[in-house]
């Protein structure tokens, strides 16, 4: 199979409108990915479906990723004009202040999915689409119509990450239960409270241990909400 | 009160076999247990291997493994119980005639096991439902699940039939129905059966 840039330049070429960003992965398996934008993901799904040279006709994961919102912390240097009294005047001077300004990078949620070719014998090819952030905007198009595998799997991500993939025939959670209110593979969540009996614990789990302990010692001080 | 076994076996060399109605009672029901086929994850398939030539649990009693909760005397839980699985096997349990008996077989059945701060793993299932023998293992081995039988048929050996100790299915005031746990949006409620699971923690095992 040809290189992933040859690929990216292969879809480019093929499919007009796609956009294609190559993500490299800078560990020693250097198994770089694609990724693709949602207006276009279907159509370049299908080319490699289709396209003979690749026939990447077997999905064989679909899995999700979550980057939490990051936190930086930057130092700017701020021009000021500042009111000081100099030599027993007051003058309005130029003061450069270096301050600590503090922002928001939004994460997001992103979908993995593995290619492989059964015609041709080769893959992997990875590909990936990222959501616009990880609280509102959290939808992607489903490749479910490309490739048949990805029905449970994209159910799967679903129920975990809570990525909402429009055009997948029956999307509905398929691990928890579906009155269930979180997606537990986020960074973010929080087991429930079931921590009455553990005897051999350590780390994380002694820590939950104790405040359920210090809970059900005190009710009512404090929620973990 | 047993008969005395010399007095039994004096007797007996004359002819006259004497028992008393418990023994007897007990006698027939624990070589008859026949369990509800209900295996959740990997034990249930060393439970499969015990049923099978090399570990026979037939010979023990356990003639056949009843699909239907209604025929069925034990329910060995097998394998991993999910959070989504829980009120069918309370519901199940609640299904079975008594004297019913629960086998929690493996650790995942007893505590959780390996995977117990998984998100959708219920820390055992005797939080639910009275659990009479535990086995610990991950699997046991199907020996350990023999044994575990053999431990379950000495416990209804002695079992008496009046009075205090006796079973719940001779004792009108008990609990025969257990409450079913309701999937709320971010656990089971209530996560355990307080009349079935009280926990007095002494303390937390640590090194603190």
């Amino acid at each position: 199979m040809k290189t992933v840039e040859e690929i990216k330049a292969a879809i480019e070429a093929a499919v007009p409108g796609a956009e294609v960003e190559f993500v490299a992965n800078p560990g020693p398996a250097a198994q770089h990915s694609l990724r693709l934008v949602p207006h276009s993901a279907v159509a370049v799904a299908m080319f490699l479906r289709d396209d003979p040279e690749f026939a990447l006709d077997f999905l064989s994961n679909v899995t999700g990723v979550d980057w939490p919102d990051k936190e930086i912390a930057e130092k700017v240097k701020v021009t000021r004009e500042v009111t000081k009294t100099v030599d027993g005047e007051e003058r309005t001077v130029q003061e450069t202040v270096e301050e600590t300004r503090k922002r928001t990078e939004p994460g997001c949620l992103e979908a993995v999915y593995h290619l492989y070719s059964i015609a041709k014998k080769h893959g992997p090819l990875v590909i990936r689409m990222k959501t616009a952030n990880r609280s509102d905007q959290t939808e992607l198009p489903s490749l479910t119509p490309v490739w048949r595998a990805a029905e449970f799997q994209e159910r799967e991500v679903f129920d975990l990450y809570g990525i909402v993939f429009n055009g997948h025939p029956d999307l509905r959670r398929i691990l928890m239960w579906d009155g269930f209110k979180d997606h537990p593979m986020r960074k973010d969540y929080v087991e429930p409270d079931d921590f009455e009996y553990e005897p051999t614990a350590h780390d994380e789990v002694l820590k939950r241990a104790l405040e359920h302990r210090a809970a059900v010692a005190a009710p009512g001080l404090g929620t973990r909400d | 009160m047993a008969v005395d076994q010399e007095l039994k076996i004096e007797l007996g060399k004359q002819g006259i076999f004497v028992a008393t109605i418990e023994e007897l009672y007990n006698w027939g029901r624990r070589s008859s247990v026949w369990p509800m086929q209900f295996g959740l994850a990997c034990c249930a398939i060393e439970m499969i291997a015990t049923t099978m030539a090399r570990y026979d649990m037939a010979r023990f009693g356990a003639e056949v493994f009843r699909p239907s909760p209604r025929q069925a005397d034990l329910m060995i839980v097998s394998g991993t119980v999910t959070k989504k699985m829980a009120p069918q096997v309370v519901r199940l349990y609640n299904q079975m005639a008594e004297p019913r008996y629960v086998i929690a077989m493996g650790a995942c059945a007893i505590s959780g096991g390996p995977f117990k701060q998984g998100y959708n793993v219920l820390k055992g299932i005797d939080r639910y439902i009275p659990v009479d023998v535990h086995i610990p293992g991950c699997p046991p081995r199907p020996e350990a699940l023999l044994q575990a039988f053999m431990t379950l048929q000495k416990k209804i050996d002695e079992q008496h039939l009046t009075g205090e100790g006796r079973p719940r299915f001779l004792d009108s005031n008990a609990q025969g129905e257990f409450p079913v746990p309701v999937q709320a949006e971010h656990d089971l409620e209530p996560t355990s059966n307080q009349g079935v699971w009280p926990v007095q923690i002494q303390g937390l095992g640590t090194r603190d």
